[in-house]
């Protein structure tokens, strides 16, 4: 899907944390950036395990890329990446029984998180490990980057909190609708709708300049 | 374990909708919504393939306990779930070339589709027995289908409308889907009798 142009081990990293980052550019890995994302720890937490889950696969894949069959990669690669799966499904569970129940199925659902396929697909199945890493560290961040922004726009007008500290004075009233269903839709829609802006704006910008500096020229 | 069916099936078809309400099979749902006859299709396909699926992993679950290899659970359900959407593959190319073509890479796709990944690990974590699996199987994917059929019709009407050019796309997609949702927020009120 997304090759990269870029070569060096910065732009790698950093395609996937900005350019093409996987929740606000590619719109991949929908169900855990809207279900997890009520709450800003539970947004970092879903994150990070994903993190951890694609840079451990796309490293052993890449390592073995040349043995893999072309007929069975993706059989291979759901394979390698349910093992990591399992791996962290007890990490978490032996770090914080509470995130453990608060993220509930949604860590044995990484298996199915589509960002995590694509990635060995589009990269790690193709490149050095070094590359790999570094890619799936860089999307892994970007991705856990997009679920706080969502999450901290969720927790803080849904409950009136940050990481749990209370951000208003006693007359505030929660707007619950934003822990529910339907907030986590309308979030993730405007924070699209704010990055469409942000980006339109700066072509635009990018356009007048290159016609002034034409302008300059003839002149 | 006393669950009744009634309620089994009302609580995953509608009170917990999976894609409205549990945020299951998200990627599909707003990747294939575009057009009623795909909608539709891909729907029929996903029921097939989760309730296939749900019964062979109940299957499964009692050989993995009685080894006592529960941590094998994820790896072994999501096997199954490829071998099965591998079978309905050769299965609609066989009977319907056309309809093949029509869903062309959306059909492997469905292995990643954690609506169907979902459903063995809730009825596993809810030891429903086979009956209450089966029928938690019908409604959970009766209930994707519902709604990927709701927001298919829902968009061949914005599609038509006077939109701002900035809003197509993703972003209107995602408004559409969040009235839906609110209006299955009104369900939840039956979760209570039952």
């Amino acid at each position: 899907m997304s090759e990269t142009k870029h070569d060096d081990p910065i732009s790698v990293f950093l395609n996937g944390l900005w350019k093409q980052n996987p929740v606000f550019v590619m719109v991949l890995g929908m169900c855990p950036t809207l279900a997890i994302t009520n709450s800003v720890r539970n947004a970092l937490a879903m994150g990070l395990a994903t993190t951890f889950v694609m840079t451990c696969s796309d490293a052993l894949i890449s390592m073995i890329r040349t043995l893999i069959p072309k007929q069975v990669r993706i059989a291979t690669y759901i394979a390698i990446i349910a093992t990591w799966v399992t791996v962290v499904d007890y990490l978490v569970k032996a770090i914080s029984i509470d995130v453990y129940k608060a993220l509930g199925a949604y860590i044995p659902l990484i298996v199915s998180n589509c960002l995590v396929l694509e990635r060995p697909e589009a990269f790690a199945g193709k490149q050095p490990v070094g590359k790999s890493v570094l890619d799936a560290l860089g999307m892994g961040l970007g991705f856990a980057f997009a679920l706080t922004c969502l999450g901290t726009v969720r927790e803080v007008l849904g409950a009136g909190t940050f990481l749990g500290v209370h951000l208003f004075g006693k007359n505030f009233e929660p707007w619950v609708l934003f822990l529910l269903p339907p907030g986590g839709f309308i979030s993730l829609a405007i924070w699209l709708l704010t990055f469409t802006l942000w980006r339109e704006h700066k072509a635009k910008r990018a356009a007048a300049q290159q016609a002034a500096n034409e302008l300059a020229e003839v002149a | 374990m006393h669950e009744s069916l009634t309620h089994i099936f009302l609580d995953a078809f509608l009170i917990n909708n999976f894609v409205l309400c549990v945020f299951l099979g998200m990627c599909s749902f707003l990747g294939l919504s575009g057009k009623f006859s795909t909608a539709w299709r891909m729907g029929v396909s996903v029921m097939f393939v989760i309730i296939v699926s749900s019964v062979v992993s109940y299957g499964a679950n009692m050989i993995m306990v009685h080894f006592h290899a529960e941590y094998l659970r994820i790896i072994v359900y999501i096997v199954i779930i490829a071998a099965t959407v591998q079978l309905t593959e050769m299965f609609i190319r066989k009977k319907s070339p056309a309809l093949f073509r029509e869903l062309g890479v959306y059909l492997p796709l469905i292995t990643t589709n954690c609506a169907v990944l979902a459903v063995p690990l809730f009825q596993t974590g809810r030891h429903y027995d086979l009956i209450q699996s089966t029928v938690f199987a019908l409604a959970a994917s009766g209930g994707y289908c519902a709604a990927l059929i709701l927001l298919s019709l829902v968009r061949e009407r914005t599609d038509l409308g006077d939109i701002p050019q900035l809003a197509k796309g993703t972003a209107l997609t995602l408004v559409l889907a969040s009235i839906l949702s609110l209006a299955f927020m009104g369900f939840a009120g039956m979760g209570n009798g039952g």
